[in-house]
């Protein structure tokens, strides 16, 4: 709790000053290339049949929206006076973003990544690895992103005192989920004036991946008290019946890592495996402000399987030369289910997390070799 | 109150060693063994740890004790089933050491209920801070269960006169920074502690986290402990009888008797 506190007290304080202002918008602009594109996709609205709108977070320096809240939490962590950062990673793009966040920055940074894991995205491993950061490989439980979340936070109660925990998203204890969201705000306070100045108003409906739900909350954030659908893609996996990541369709209530929210589950209460062809999705907790946004129907969260995600990633390819992420091609596919019926007026924003270098290997595997 | 627990310290001769057995480890019926080599060898009070998938406040040793109990299919029915076979054989108190999500999945009012009927007598939740103990501490209470909360280092003097206004049994000491485990040497940041919270409570004070050796338990007697609370260093003998079951299954007693003999002065 010494840390939370203190983290909390950090967030109130420090954040708000202008003098931490000023700092990150020189990251975030001359750095990390902000603000990204809203990109409106010829190819995609014709063949969809409304007017159809890329968040470019692929275009971010990184590759993924992550590096937006490594570069916030590692700058707070550095006015924190803290010597040493570390990381859980589940796709690889955390970590990677806070490898350059703590080299750009002048921190030390450890990684924590599941076995299983960096055989997946062996790719961001060796980035992370250039990049000067310590990668330790976790062996315990499912080996996968919640067993990296928890030998981290093991790390942090036994380095508190000199070390921050740069946690990935909007999950965790107490003020976490508030401050991974209040960094990636920022997609959302862009998307809202790029939208207006393009379409002179506001989209009809608006799409993200929820693996924690970083870039989602992001997304959705200023959002929540306008007319706008939004819309949340879950890892549905093999689907419901089967394997999957879907903790808000198919979970129940919860604590883990620190926060009560909807969990995939046993019937008495052990954290279950979730599998997700995504490893930024593979994740049995959600954000708990997902969860609320979930009970208060404001957001709705559909499942999206890895047969979709795989399909729309290719899609997006080939209709728009946008190779995205698998996390991101299962925001992809939940669009194209719910462009259908729209008339070509509408305005429909996703929001591309993430680019799919990373993924190439794995869905070249799938395909045989015969794309 | 007139728990067994506050029995067990009044009348004690010595501070008492509570050994901690994890439920389902490795098999329901080796653990309940275990639990009987423990008290015949002279515990004072046993800590059964129920395993979560989960166990971010346990080292290595525990986490892969849980693991291979949940394999072997404990779950936290059995949890019940093996205190009360426990309780049919020993007046010593007994604790359950979990998690939050275990407790709460089971409806905490449950849990607390279905504790005090198989006979344990105090409930130990890793997870939950003082901010969020409320709801764990009243349903323990209402079941006549001790609750039982931690003191650590980092836990400031403010935050730290609340937990020991809440806390019932005894407070649990968490002498070493960062998660269970073995260590070679104490932490002497953890004496101070002991002797701090020792002046601002009248409730017996239990270090626990750490402590592998007869040593470490005088070190902890002489600065004033009520108690001391020994997992890991316990467990990793169960880990390293493998699955043949016999054999080094005495050095647990061992290691007890000889802890119980720097208790006593030793």
């Amino acid at each position: 709790m010494y840390a939370l506190n203190e983290l909390e007290e950090a967030y109130r304080t420090i954040i708000p000053s202008d003098e931490f202002r000023e700092e990150m918008k020189y990251y975030l602009t001359e750095y990390a290339g902000r603000p990204t594109p809203l990109t409106f996709c010829r190819n995609l609205s014709a063949d969809l049949n409304c007017r159809i709108y890329l968040k470019r977070e692929d275009l971010l320096h990184s590759g993924a929206h992550k590096l937006n809240n490594a570069l916030g939490q590692a700058l707070l962590a550095k006015c924190m006076g803290k010597q040493r950062i570390i990381a859980e990673t589940g796709a690889g793009q955390h970590g990677v973003a806070t490898a350059i966040a703590g080299a750009v920055l002048g921190l030390p940074v450890e990684v924590y990544m599941g076995e299983e894991d960096i055989r997946r995205q062996s790719l961001n491993v060796a980035r992370m690895h250039m990049l000067g950061a310590k990668v330790s490989a976790v062996a315990s439980g499912s080996r996968t992103l919640k067993d990296a979340i928890n030998e981290a936070l093991r790390d942090w109660v036994t380095n508190v005192q000199d070390t921050h925990y740069l946690i990935g998203s909007v999950v965790g204890p107490h003020p976490f989920p508030s401050l991974v969201r209040e960094f990636q705000t920022v997609i959302g306070n862009e998307i809202r004036e790029q939208v207006m100045a393009k379409e002179g108003r506001l989209p009809d409906a608006m799409v993200a991946c929820v693996g924690g739900g970083s870039n989602a909350i992001g997304m959705f954030a200023p959002f929540l008290d306008d007319p706008v659908e939004l819309w949340g893609a879950e890892a549905g996996g093999e689907g419901l019946a089967g394997r999957h990541g879907a903790t808000l369709c198919g979970g129940t209530p919860g604590v883990l890592h620190g926060s009560y929210t909807y969990l995939i589950q046993d019937a008495f209460g052990q954290i279950l495996e979730s599998h997700s062809i995504s490893a930024g999705l593979d994740y049995p907790g959600v954000g708990p402000e997902h969860s609320f946004l979930r009970d208060t129907r404001r957001v709705i969260y559909r499942p999206v399987t890895d047969a979709e995600a795989v399909d729309s990633f290719l899609y997006l390819s080939r209709t728009e030369g946008i190779i995205p992420a698998l996390e991101s091609a299962h925001a992809v596919g939940l669009a194209r289910q719910i462009a259908g019926g729209r008339g070509p007026d509408d305005i429909l924003i996703i929001n591309l997390s993430g680019r799919g270098d990373k993924d190439v290997a794995q869905v070249a595997g799938l395909m045989g070799g015969n794309p | 109150m007139n728990s067994r627990i506050d029995g067990a310290f009044r009348l004690r001769e010595g501070p008492l060693i509570v050994p901690c057995v994890v439920a389902g480890d490795p098999s329901f019926a080796e653990s309940l063994q275990i639990s009987r080599e423990l008290v015949d060898a002279g515990a004072d009070m046993l800590e059964i740890v129920m395993p979560f998938s989960d166990p971010v406040a346990d080292g290595p040793v525990i986490q892969q004790a849980g693991s291979r109990a949940r394999t072997a299919g404990m779950t936290t029915d059995r949890l019940f089933d093996l205190v009360r076979e426990v309780r049919a054989e020993t007046g010593i108190p007994l604790l359950i050491m979990t998690y939050a999500n275990i407790v709460i999945r089971r409806g905490i009012r449950k849990f607390y209920r279905d504790a005090a009927d198989a006979g344990a007598d105090g409930v130990v939740v890793a997870d939950v801070p003082l901010e969020e103990a409320d709801p764990f501490c009243a349903a323990a209470r209402m079941a006549g269960i001790d609750p039982i909360l931690f003191v650590s280092q980092t836990t400031s003097p403010e935050r730290r006169e609340q937990i020991l206004a809440k806390a019932g049994g005894f407070i649990y000491l968490v002498a070493a920074l960062g998660v269970t485990g073995t260590r070679e040497d104490l932490s002497p940041q953890s004496i101070d502690l002991l002797k701090v919270v020792k002046e601002r409570t009248s409730l017996p004070v239990v270090p626990g986290f750490g402590i592998s050796t007869p040593e470490h338990v005088r070190r902890y007697t002489h600065a004033g402990a009520d108690g001391v609370i020994v997992g890991s260093a316990l467990i990793r003998m169960i880990g390293d009888r493998g699955s043949s079951g016999s054999g080094p299954g005495n050095r647990i007693g061992d290691l007890v008797r000889a802890m119980k003999l720097a208790a006593r002065g030793g």
